[in-house]
């Protein structure tokens, strides 16, 4: 693996700001904000009795409304516009993962400022000029393909718009122009990584040794697999369409937490029910304010994403807050017979077991009679397939423990052949709740 | 002597077995015989066959988890008490079957006992040194 630091500058000097300008700069933000979003309808009723000035502190962040995922669709497709059409430079949608999509707006300065965001957490994760960076996202509403290709573009690099889909062809791209950098969702990192074995290409024979991945929740398991297979130094980034895009938040090389680009976006970290602030350092429901967007103004949204928060200083000299992995979704945690259970938690249970279970997986949940039933189907690899039923059975049991002794529920552990799962090229599904509550 | 075996996993649902057999028949390999292990989730398929090279390259190609195991050929004599003789030298020699299959030719004449050890090679030393058994090659078993 290539060493991806020669030297350690930061993209941009803002990055770098101390915490006392960086209040300064959110208490204006959020005064900016106040002051846009009675532009939109759907603020201006709930910002009747407050006024710009009336920002004084951080902390009267919390006289703002929230915003959730629901006021955005019943909004559709522009009505929370603060600028005229003709100041639109870009429209990007959600993915629609969970429901119809939502549509998102950028002027020309909020497609700048996100070429500027998404740079930084490029270079931050070893992205050079002189670098080949190849990009498994389609150039669609989908604000992955466009947010990453202008930031490589920002930081200088050559941009392989490879887009999603056909996996051969990524590879053989990967390797005839020889990439230095690949950006993808973790679960398709790993599918890459599969067709590699299939075409009998090695680690080696490719000279990629950057990730960049996003877009889904993954574990520490996964990383470590991901760059033993692919041969990459692989750093996590997050984003959400509803705030820019990628670019919100991201590793850097200490990999010990995504630094908040908090010039840009104001954080939260609330108890999901109360909407209070958790202890610094718990995990809670992250809520975002968009300090700069113009086109879009958005106010304390709820993203649902569990995380927690680190303000410690990092030796990389940034000085935004990091954040942790995406623990799970307040609306993807399963509740198995009253345990709260986050599929990432099953993952990482059953990459613990020899390394070896291929991870792709999905857990099936259902109730057939009175009581939860978690069905957990994984995918056996050629390395943990032995001739022998009782070594068979004996890694079923693995699997299971590891689930029992992490989440606390009892899995019934199912072993598929290969690829019978769905391969997905964006989002990978790993939940199916078959239950059905109403009955 | 030791015969190359093939193990196939397989998800215990319908077409699942049909899908490999219906590979190698397309592809003219033929199978000497077959046993077939299996949980109420997914079996084991374990195939002998003089084209296993090929068969396995074909196999792993369609995307079946396949295994390369050696097991170790016997003749046993088609009579009552023919197994049991057998079974009395390899219980003498302290070695462990994890698993084994038969079949036989044609009736009457002798059948051949395939028999999986952890170290095929160490149970064939053994087996030669406790004597009264005939191993089979692959030459013997295919021709």
């Amino acid at each position: 693996m290539n060493k991806p630091y020669p030297d350690a500058p930061v993209f941009d000097e803002d990055e770098t700001m101390s915490r006392d300008e960086l209040t300064f700069e959110q208490i204006n933000g959020l005064r900016r904000v106040v002051c846009n979003a009675k532009n939109v309808e759907f603020y201006r009723e709930k910002l009747r009795d407050l006024e710009p000035e009336d920002i004084k502190k951080p902390d009267d962040l919390w006289r703002l409304p929230f915003t959730t995922k629901e006021d955005l669709r019943q909004n559709y497709p522009l009505k929370m516009l603060a600028v005229g059409r003709d100041k639109i430079s870009r429209v990007h949608g959600s993915s629609g993962t969970t429901g119809k999509p939502t549509i998102v707006a950028y002027t020309e300065n909020d497609v700048d400022t996100w070429a500027n965001l998404c740079a930084r957490f490029l270079f931050a994760g070893g992205l050079r000029s002189s670098h080949f960076a190849h990009i498994a996202f389609g150039l669609g509403m989908f604000t992955g393909g466009f947010g990453l290709h202008f930031g490589i573009n920002r930081v200088g690099a050559a941009i392989v718009p490879a887009a999603a889909g056909n996996t051969r062809r990524q590879v053989m791209l990967l390797k005839d122009l020889a990439a230095d950098a690949l950006i993808c969702t973790p679960s398709y990192a790993l599918t890459i990584a599969e067709t590699m074995r299939e075409e009998g290409i090695a680690p080696d024979d490719l000279p990629l040794s950057l990730g960049f991945f996003g877009g889904e929740i993954w574990t520490e398991e996964m990383r470590a697999r991901i760059e033993k297979e692919l041969g990459v130094f692989a750093t996590n980034n997050y984003g959400l369409s509803e705030l820019i895009g990628p670019g919100v938040a991201g590793e850097c090389r200490y990999r010990c937490g995504m630094h908040i680009q908090e010039d840009h976006f104001l954080v939260e970290c609330l108890n999901p029910q109360t909407l209070k602030p958790v202890k610094i350092g718990e995990e809670g429901e992250l809520v975002f304010t968009a300090l700069t967007k113009e086109a879009m103004p958005i106010i304390r949204y709820r993203t649902r994403d569990i995380a927690a928060l680190n303000y410690a200083p990092c030796e990389c000299g940034r000085t935004g807050a990091r954040m942790s992995r995406v623990r799970g979704r307040t609306d993807d945690m399963l509740i198995i017979r009253g345990v709260n259970v986050y599929p990432s938690q099953i993952e990482e249970a059953m990459l613990r077991v020899s390394g070896a279970v291929s991870p792709h997986y999905l857990i099936e949940v259902d109730r057939p009679k009175q009581l939860d039933v978690v069905t957990l189907k994984v995918e056996l690899t050629p390395e943990n397939f032995s001739d022998r039923m009782d070594e068979m059975q004996t890694l079923r049991d693995r699997i299971a423990r590891e689930v029992q002794v992490s989440a606390q529920i009892g899995v019934n552990v199912e072993l598929l052949a290969p690829q019978s799962l769905e391969r997905a090229a964006g989002k990978a599904v790993r939940v199916l709740d078959k239950r059905n509550l109403n009955h | 002597m030791k015969i190359h075996q093939l193990s196939l996993f397989l998800e215990n649902k319908p077409g699942h077995l049909g899908n490999a057999v219906k590979l190698l028949a397309e592809n003219n390999l033929n199978i000497a015989t077959l046993s077939l292990a299996d949980t109420e989730q997914f079996g084991i398929l374990r195939l002998i066959m003089p084209e296993w090279e090929q068969a396995r390259q074909l196999l792993a190609g369609a995307g079946f988890v396949v295994k390369v195991t050696e097991v170790v050929a016997i003749e046993v004599s088609d009579r009552p008490g023919g197994l049991n003789d057998i079974l009395r030298v390899i219980g003498a020699t302290g070695l462990n079957i994890e698993y084994m299959y038969a079949f036989s030719k044609r009736r009457g004449e002798a059948a051949i006992l395939l028999l999986r050890f952890s170290d095929p090679d160490a149970a064939l030393a053994a087996l030669r040194a406790g004597g009264g058994i005939k191993l089979v090659t692959a030459a013997e078993m295919f021709g």
